[in-house]
């Protein structure tokens, strides 16, 4: 059966398929989450960044690299609402384009690091015994890592960058997913229509994929969204130390760095980056808080 | 409830103010000592390792911080060059004694120089270069009579780069008695002068803690006492926390603030600024192993797009003053005329009528924030001309080691000298015979992978030359070469601005590490 | 079900604990090998001559094969010598029980606010779920999340010791404290409770006040959002029901019958926060010049300081192992399910 537009086919009490059944059940799960201010109000500013990053050129009034010595330091003001840097760069052009790396990275390493985890952990908690004592071992190293000097080691190695930054924070990032998983999977591995899918005699990977999947899949775009907050901090600690995007490219994280030596004189030069990674981090975080509201019906 | 907690932390805090002011007889100083390796001056090669060596040793002779042109007397009260302009008779002076009160003798300055032969270590190379080994050192080091030295060499220069090359940081004298008192396992006391001291000079060592702190005691027994008891170096590695430190009055000097975060202090009236020329010169390097890098036209029109003005007097004004020779002032014979400026439309004719488009380079740099701004900077400018230079940032050890290699395209990097004398400089940037790999040397021109034999003659006749005025003119035709002609654009030379807190007076900061004096500083 | 008990589990545990510091040494070992930065220049600098660089590459051991460097490494390790580190000069062994006390003071005091504060924050969460005081406490547990440390570090420095004078500067303690009062644990409190000086205490504990606070606030911003998620899951629960009926007041619920419940999880998640913690800040160390083990580990590799970047890691990879170590075993003792 088809997808069909009209309101009452999603809201409808009696499905015909387990399509309307699922399409159904994401539409009720929008139509709670929509019914929260603070979830809207992240979604809107996750929003508005994607916009700035897509339309950063048309959004932005001046060149982020365009410098101007003269005109170094300057605060708020009319000709540059949010004021320059030590270079006389625009610093509301400078943020704006400073979505598109921030969300990058926020991206990949969510992309990379939580399906790593999440397959790791189910694979350790769904086959237990030796897999999951090797499986476990593996995740307790690299959590035992001083997470710095993993990152710090293989950015020295690999060269500062953004995609190096990147891999750094995800090896670094994965673990703790693998372990939720693990355990939430450790959990349901002996419930009733996990054995009956057994008997059934459906492959393991159909197992994995289509009933352990599913279980473990909200925990973890939630642990992601409420994460985003660190990774974005951690990449602007990596920018701090001078590993993370390379100038002049204007990551969030590096904008601070730079403006840490100006931040009693002329604070806006790291206030501006600042209150960038401030909203999108509230904005994750409401939008994961939301999420689990909306997903863990026991916390309904 | 919850208030009365509160009240009580509250309560708890106020009592636990700090009592902002330093002790009346410590002088204290916040600078980022991280670099320093070992306190024997046989091995500190370091700025702050320097630093501590000069307070606390003396050399034979010395140079005047105010005027490094002039050799002052140091262990030794006077100094005779022979006839044959290849030995020189030192007078040592009376009754010096070290800070345990042995009497300083000639057995100590043979010892001195001769465990800085043996332990071959970072500063080895400014004696050796000498024709000293430690198996000739005892007969080019001699007493004719009680009191007396006489020093020979071998090698093609004369006194005065002798005497320039003694007053360097190896030249520290130690005392032999109290170094072998603490020798173990035949290290020749490097293991205990890591951390203890042995010398003459107006301190004595303390304390140190290895990045935290390092604390100098007035040493009883110096010629002249220092005027403040102790100085106490602490290690604060953020500039911000630096500037709160001499803001509440809790450090007398800082030294490592940036230019925007001095200005700031300019108003207060309880802080003063003081700035000092050092003898650091900062500049791009093109590596010649590169094919595409080998037109001179591209040097000459580089020379173009590097914003002079817009640097030294506003991104780093106060830190970089424009200099564009690789002597820098205060050395005799340093070369102030300055012909470039920023002209990106007369960089493009160059570069047009050489035929020479679309040139993109990496450009490694160290990832500091002076440095940094400088890179941005220049990296703005050279795409006025259409170059392209793409910035690869790294630690200072990252960036050495890839130079080191010859693995860069273009370097943004700068150049102190070893010793205060010319030849120092002049061989770095104008003295290239060999450039195979195997042949490895320190210098920027071989870095750099740029072959001058002719050029190298000159610089060899420079360092010959004996008449001090004849040799400033040899030494301005040379800077002129490589002012024009080389793969170098040399930009601007260093300067330290430092704060001090208005009470603190006589503090001495020479061009280079060796020459900040704390002796005569009063509160 | 105490299967875990027995001196089989123990050596079980024991060669679990040596695999895993082996595999973490390897792995740092490699790593160091082939970060791009010469460690010979840490030592002789740059410009000394190429005899100079070679005789001290060798006096280093460089000149060997990797595995043989490797080998030699362990086995010294395991005998208790860690090697010297090039940046320092002195043997890893000293320059960490120098280093690691000062993060371990810190830390530990920054845990306890975390937990002080954050425990009972997350607890009224959850009680007062969706009111304004959750969304209120949500959100200034967000901004510990969200600020910057150095930021938040440099402004509270300012305010609070520039301007304020309420609490003691950069540095553990002031200078006319650092060198009179013998540092036998370089704990500073420690030290300065067993010279029996007081003022030394108190003018350390001032210094700590704020970067332990700043910390803790960090720590405060996971804890409470764990415990708010813990207990969230519990409340909605039959016994609590069952607890209130019987006439139980709410905090009685909430820390009698809900408390022990959350207990495990809740103490993996404080550990976890405090191994983080102990591997050292590297940023608050920077802004508060606190001599910990953040500084030195990230100083050491810049530097290509292998032997240092191995002793750090190996101790706060140890210290991870214990924490793990104490939080199962306690898990297991206050598992419910194993007191019938």
């Amino acid at each position: 059966m088809t997808i069909q537009l009209r309101r009452d086919w999603w809201l409808s009490d009696a499905p015909e398929s387990a399509l309307q059944a699922r399409c159904g059940r994401f539409y009720r799960m929008g139509l709670r989450a929509l019914r929260s201010p603070a979830m809207v109000f992240g979604l809107a500013i996750i929003a508005l960044l994607v916009l700035a990053a897509i339309f950063a050129p048309w959004l932005a009034p001046a060149d982020p690299n365009a410098q101007d010595i003269s005109q170094r330091l300057l605060p708020p003001g009319a000709a540059h609402w949010l004021g320059t840097d030590q270079l006389g760069r625009d610093l509301l052009s400078r943020v704006i384009y400073g979505a598109r790396p921030t969300l990058m990275i926020v991206s990949l390493v969510a992309l990379l690091a939580a399906p790593a985890g999440l397959l790791l952990g189910m694979c350790a908690g769904y086959f237990g015994g030796w897999i999951e004592a090797v499986l476990m071992r593996i995740t307790d190293i690299f959590m035992a890592f001083p997470r710095l000097v993993l990152a710090l080691a293989l950015v020295a190695v690999l060269g500062p960058g953004i995609v190096n930054a990147v891999i750094a924070i995800a090896i670094t990032a994965w673990p703790p997913y693998a372990r939720v998983a693990r355990a939430e999977s450790r959990t349901v591995k002996g419930s009733d229509f996990i054995q009956a899918a057994r008997v059934q005699g459906l492959p393991t990977g159909r197992i994995l994929f289509g009933h352990l999947l599913p279980i473990c899949l909200p925990s973890t775009v939630i642990r992601v969204t409420l994460d985003m907050a660190g990774i974005i901090l951690t990449a602007a600690g990596l920018g701090f130390l001078g590993l993370g995007a390379q100038p002049p490219m204007s990551e969030w994280g590096a904008m601070i760095s730079t403006g840490r030596q100006y931040i009693f004189d002329q604070w806006w030069v790291a206030a501006v980056p600042g209150v960038a990674i401030l909203l999108a981090s509230l904005a994750f975080n409401l939008v994961g808080d939301g999420l689990r509201d909306v997903l863990d019906p026991k916390n309904g | 409830m919850r208030t009365r907690i509160c009240a009580a932390l509250i309560g708890t805090l106020l009592s636990l103010s700090a009592w902002a002011a330093t002790p009346k007889d410590t002088l204290v100083v916040a600078k980022n000592i991280d670099d320093i390796v070992s306190l024997d001056p046989a091995e500190a090669f370091e700025f702050s390792s320097g630093e501590v060596v000069a307070n606390i040793y003396e050399p034979l002779v010395r140079y005047d911080p105010q005027d490094p042109t002039k050799l002052k007397p140091g262990l030794a009260s006077s100094w005779k060059p022979a006839a044959d302009g290849k030995s020189i008779e030192f007078t040592l002076r009376k009754n010096a004694v070290f800070e345990s009160g042995n009497p300083v003798r000639a057995e100590d300055v043979l010892f001195s120089y001769q465990r800085v032969l043996r332990l071959n270590k970072a500063p080895a190379f400014i004696l050796a270069q000498l024709g000293w080994t430690p198996d000739n050192i005892a007969q080019m080091v001699r007493q004719p009579a009680p009191g007396t030295l006489q020093l020979s060499w071998s090698g093609d220069f004369g006194p005065a780069y002798v005497l320039n090359v003694l007053a360097a940081r190896p030249g520290a004298i130690v005392d032999q008695k109290l170094v072998l008192q603490n020798e173990q396992a035949g290290d020749l006391g490097n293991g205990w002068l890591m951390r203890n001291s042995a010398g003459s000079g107006p301190y004595k060592l303390k304390l140190y803690k290895p990045k935290e702190v390092v604390l100098l005691e007035a040493n009883k027994q110096a010629a002249n006492p220092p005027k403040t008891g102790s100085v106490l170096i602490k290690s604060i590695a953020e500039p911000a926390t630096q500037r709160l430190l001499i803001e509440s009055g809790d450090a007398d000097i800082v030294r490592d603030l940036g230019a925007d975060q001095i200005d700031a202090l300019k108003s207060r009236n309880d802080i003063r600024l003081e700035e000092f020329p050092a003898a650091a010169v900062h500049f791009v390097a093109l590596n010649l192993q590169n094919d595409k890098l080998r037109n001179p036209a591209i040097w000459e029109a580089m020379r173009y797009l590097i914003d002079y003005d817009g640097i030294s007097k506003q991104l780093l004004r106060g830190q970089m003053r424009i200099h564009q020779a690789f002597l820098p002032v205060g050395f005799a014979g340093a070369l102030t005329t300055t012909p470039y400026k920023l002209d990106p439309e007369h960089a493009k004719a160059i570069l047009a009528k050489a035929g020479v488009n679309g040139l993109e380079m990496d450009m490694d740099v160290i990832n500091s924030p002076r440095f940094m701004d400088m890179a941005q900077s220049i990296q703005a400018s050279m795409a006025k001309a259409g170059i392209k230079v793409n910035l690869v940032p790294g630690t200072g050890s990252q960036v050495i080691t890839r130079y080191r290699a010859r693995k860069h395209q273009a370097i943004l990097l700068y150049w102190g000298p070893d010793f205060y004398d010319p030849h120092s400089n002049a061989k770095s940037f104008a003295y290239n015979v060999d450039n195979s790999d195997g042949a490895y040397q320190s210098t920027t021109t071989w870095r750099n992978s740029w072959l001058i034999p002719e050029l190298s003659a000159k610089t060899l006749a420079a360092l010959r030359e004996a008449d001090p005025a004849k040799r400033a003119t040899l030494y301005q035709g040379l800077q002129k070469e490589v002012q024009a002609n080389s793969p170098f654009i040399i930009g601007f030379q260093e300067q330290n601005r430092v704060a001090l807190r208005s009470n603190v007076k006589g503090y001495v900061q020479g061009p280079v590490a060796d020459l900040v004096q704390y002796d005569g500083v009063t509160k | 079900m105490r299967r875990h008990a027995g001196p089989l589990a123990l050596l079980r545990w024991g060669i679990s604990l040596v695999l895993m510091l082996f595999v973490l040494l390897l792995v740092t070992f490699l790593i160091g090998k082939a970060a791009p930065i010469d460690p010979v220049l840490q030592v002789v600098g740059d410009r000394a001559s190429p005899e100079a660089y070679q005789e001290a590459r060798h006096r280093l051991g460089l000149d060997r094969p990797v595995y043989e460097q490797f080998a030699r490494y362990v086995a010294n390790a395991a005998r208790g010598d860690l090697g010297r580190s090039t940046s320092t000069g002195r043997p890893v062994g000293e320059d960490l029980r120098q280093y690691f006390p000062a993060t371990l003071e810190l830390a530990t005091l920054g845990i306890a606010l975390g937990v002080l504060f954050g425990v009972p924050l997350g607890m009224l969460a959850a009680h007062q779920h969706n009111r304004w005081i959750d969304q209120l406490l949500r959100l200034v547990g967000l901004l510990g999340y969200s600020v910057p440390v150095f930021w938040l570090g440099l402004v509270g420095l300012l305010v609070f010791y520039a301007k304020l004078g309420w609490v003691g500067g950069p540095g553990r303690l002031d200078d006319i404290y650092q060198y009179t009062v013998d540092s036998w644990s370089n704990l500073v409190l420690v030290d300065t409770l067993r010279a029996g000086n007081a003022e030394a205490f108190r003018n350390g504990l001032s210094h700590l006040v704020l970067p332990a606070a700043l910390l803790g606030y960090f720590s405060l911003a996971y804890i409470s959002r764990m415990t708010r998620a813990f207990f969230l899951e519990e409340l909605s629960k039959e016994y609590v029901l069952t607890a209130r009926v019987k006439g139980a007041s709410e905090l009685r619920v909430l820390v009698r019958h809900v408390l022990p419940n959350v207990a495990a999880p809740l103490l993996t998640v404080i550990a976890l926060s405090y191994a983080v913690l102990l591997e050292g800040a590297v940023l608050t160390e920077t802004v508060f010049s606190w001599p910990g083990i953040g500084l030195y580990i990230t100083n050491a590799l810049f530097s290509a300081d292998v032997s240092a970047v191995l002793g750090g890691t190996l101790l706060v990879g140890l210290c991870f192992v214990l924490l793990n170590t104490l939080t199962d075993v306690f898990g297991l003792l206050m598992d419910p399910r194993a007191r019938t």
